[in-house]
């Protein structure tokens, strides 16, 4: 692949690799004692594990929810074009007069992949000087993707951007989280007019408004639809089917092996 | 439900302002016959579809014509929304490829790659995908293209009004049909690009038949272009038809062909190269027309340079019949399935070695087999978004695992859902007549669109 490694930031042990894996166990993030560390301090909870609740299945694992932590935030050096396109931002916006932790807020380098965490006040100024700085030429807005958190809580919404730069052959990804209580996000119309459908796809499927958007309308579901689909407080819906003589349920009523 | 949100839908008083006529095959100059109140400055607003038209699938375009012009073009899509990206939360990893092929079914394998890419980087595995598995994914891909094009192409005549085009470039894709039916045992809608590698061997009878179609395919091709290249109706219909130049490529993020017929060599394939593109010898197409006609050539010349790469690939996999159980799928067994497939009395399932073994033989085979089967393989949590190159412009599927055994979000990126977005730009200013070649330029498929 031509992304570049970057340090593990979910706190699991490195995948086993060729040279540039071996390379990076070198870092001190990634000594064997401070990655244990990390593990053991962090809360996982599970919940669900024993006994029925509103199910027949009394095998204990009907239920089964394993809650992780947050991926932390990643230090410094990213690894690869990361710092650079980190150092073109926080140069932007300290240029434009705001400070680049408060638009920013954390920097996430898993699986050869950067993520910035945008604060929503902040997208529109942020999401120009993706487009415009000349050292960032985010000029290819690829989609926006919503993704519903109900478990964490004052910041269940989220819209993932995906900018790519021809200028630079670059790629990165912006989060910005809404609560479910104030599901607005201001719109990246204005800068990127390809968000267009994009921003209503996931108003449709997942009650974010885009604030600013020219039309924000429906678009997938009928106009008079009720909900939003993708949310996970929105049933799969479906019927018991009938299989060779026995009832297999839907699938959202079946029997998962959660988590 | 706790929450619930109420979008507006339209009144009476919006659905009931100005005179409606209702055409149902009747000539329209019957129809405003005795119309008195009409104008001929009059703006007049079309519904066309919601329809079928060809291969698009279900599309319907609200035009606002004046006269013979088109002063507005809005795109209403969602005819064929099937909640895939939902459905794919409440099935397994493995599961998801089954879905996932059919949101657009003219390049069922580049919905599935650019899935398994994603939930792959996710696992970690990206570099201990077989060789093998590589290959028989970039020979399929580029098939795939191959027949998406044409899928694009033969329609894009018959659209024109020309059957004989029609008929030329789909007889071109029912032979990769048939190559696709002989090594996944399905035209369409495979599933058989898996997280981990791919379903089943290529054999050297396999590659047989590709070489065979490698005989036969430059011929089609050659003919097709004699067809149409210098076809003056064609040419009337399509050159400086659509225009969409590289600023407006670049505001609506226009990728793929339509980008490629502004002059800008943007191919993924080549920029970022992922499965080993960048040790095939092929180039990327262009022209600087920036309309219909160009789009046309960037796609026939791509058929041409994707048949370069099958032949290379067909060449690398022959060349490795030499090694011995040379793996198709991950050696993990966390993650590949364990058993390999073979055609029984019932259809195709795990080999009867294979259930021998886990019957008789061994409790812990048989648990193995059952809980990765059923249970499915438990994926990291993160985030992940792998894009490639799709015959229709860049592919990507934005997975987000929780640690779970089900995918928590898979939000396909499809490019015609994106390019959609500029028929109002193509269209708007122009004959109604140049609606349908411009549409057709941008050769989507309502599948991926809605999905």
């Amino acid at each position: 692949m031509t992304t570049p490694p970057g340090p593990q930031a979910d706190g699991n042990p490195p995948a086993e690799a060729g040279g540039d894996a071996a390379a990076a166990d070198q870092r001190p993030e990634n000594l064997p004692e401070r990655l244990g560390a990390q593990r053991l301090a962090a809360p996982v909870v599970r919940t669900g594990m024993f006994g029925a609740h509103g199910s027949p299945d009394t095998s204990g694992y009907g239920g089964l929810r394993v809650h992780k932590p947050l991926a932390p935030s990643t230090a410094r050096p990213y690894g690869g074009y990361f710092d650079a396109v980190a150092d073109a931002l926080e140069a932007a916006l300290t240029g434009g007069g705001i400070a680049p932790g408060e638009a920013i807020e954390r920097v996430v380098v898993e699986h050869g992949e950067v993520t910035f965490f945008v604060r929503r006040e902040h997208l529109s100024s942020v999401a120009g000087h993706f487009l415009h700085d000349p050292a960032l030429r985010f000029e290819i807005f690829s989609g926006v993707s919503g993704v519903h958190y109900p478990d964490e809580a004052g910041r269940e919404l989220s819209a993932v951007y995906h900018l790519a730069s021809i200028t630079h052959n670059r790629r990165v990804r912006l989060e910005v989280r809404a609560p479910d209580a104030d599901p607005h996000i201001p719109s990246v119309t204005a800068t990127y007019p390809a968000a267009n459908w994009h921003e209503r796809e996931t108003w449709d499927f997942f009650g974010i408004v885009f604030d600013g958007h020219p039309a924000l309308t429906r678009i997938e579901m009928p106009d008079d639809w009720l909900g939003h689909p993708q949310r996970k407080d929105y049933p799969l819906g479906g019927i018991p089917v009938e299989y060779r003589g026995t009832k297999v349920p839907p699938p959202d009523e079946r029997r998962s092996y959660y988590s | 439900m706790s929450t619930t949100h109420v979008t507006g839908a339209a009144t009476e008083a919006d659905e009931t302002t100005g005179r409606v006529y209702d055409v149902a095959g009747e000539d329209w100059d019957s129809v405003i016959l005795g119309d008195e109140d009409r104008t001929t400055a009059e703006q007049i607003v079309v519904n066309m579809g919601p329809q079928h038209p060809s291969t698009h699938g279900v599309l319907r375009l609200i035009l606002t014509l004046e006269g013979e012009t088109v002063a507005d073009a809005r795109a209403s899509i969602g005819y064929l929304h099937t909640g895939i990206e939902k459905s794919m939360e409440y099935r397994t990893w493995t599961q998801g490829t089954t879905f996932i092929t059919r949101a657009d079914y003219l390049m069922p394998l580049y919905n599935e790659i650019a899935y398994c890419m994603s939930v792959e980087r996710l696992l970690g595995v990206e570099d201990k995908i077989p060789e093998r598995a590589t290959l028989i994914r970039v020979l399929l891909l580029e098939l795939n293209r191959i027949s998406s094009h044409l899928g694009g192409l033969g329609p894009f005549g018959m659209e024109l009004g020309a059957t004989t085009i029609f008929l030329q470039g789909l007889r071109m894709r029912e032979n990769i049909l048939d190559l696709f039916e002989l090594i996944t045992g399905l035209r369409m809608n495979h599933a058989f690009i898996r997280p981990g590698g791919v379903a089943q061997d290529v054999t050297p009878g396999h590659l047989e038949a590709i070489r065979d179609f490698l005989k036969k395919a430059p011929k089609w091709v050659k003919d097709l272009r004699t067809l149409i290249d210098a076809n003056p109706v064609f040419i009337a219909r399509t050159k400086g038809i659509a225009y969409l130049d590289l600023q407006g490529c670049m505001a609506l993020g226009v990728t793929g062909p339509m980008l490629r017929a502004t002059g800008l060599p943007w191919d993924l394939r080549k920029s970022q190269p992922c499965l080993g593109y960048e040790t095939f010898d092929f180039e990327v197409p262009t022209t600087d027309t920036c309309d219909a006609y160009g789009r046309y050539l960037v796609r026939v010349e791509e058929i041409n340079q994707s048949l370069r790469i099958v032949a290379q690939a067909v060449d690398r996999l022959a060349a490795r019949d030499s090694v011995k159980d040379d793996p198709w799928l991950i050696q993990d067994a966390k993650i590949g399935w364990p058993a390999r497939l073979s055609l029984g009395p019932d259809g195709m399932g795990p080999s009867p070695e294979h259930i021998a073994h886990i019957m008789g033989q061994s409790m812990e085979g048989l648990i193995h087999h059952f809980k990765l089967v059923t249970e499915g393989f438990r994926v990291p949590a993160g985030q992940a978004y792998v894009p490639i190159e799709s015959p229709k412009g860049e592919i990507g599927c934005h997975v987000v695992s929780d640690g779970g055994t089900r995918p928590y979000r898979a939000h396909l990126r499809d490019p015609s859902f994106h390019h959609m977005q500029a028929v109002a730009v193509l269209c708007e200013g122009g004959n109604l007549a140049d609606v349908i070649p411009a549409i057709a330029s941008i050769d989507p498929v309502i599948g991926g669109v809605d999905r």
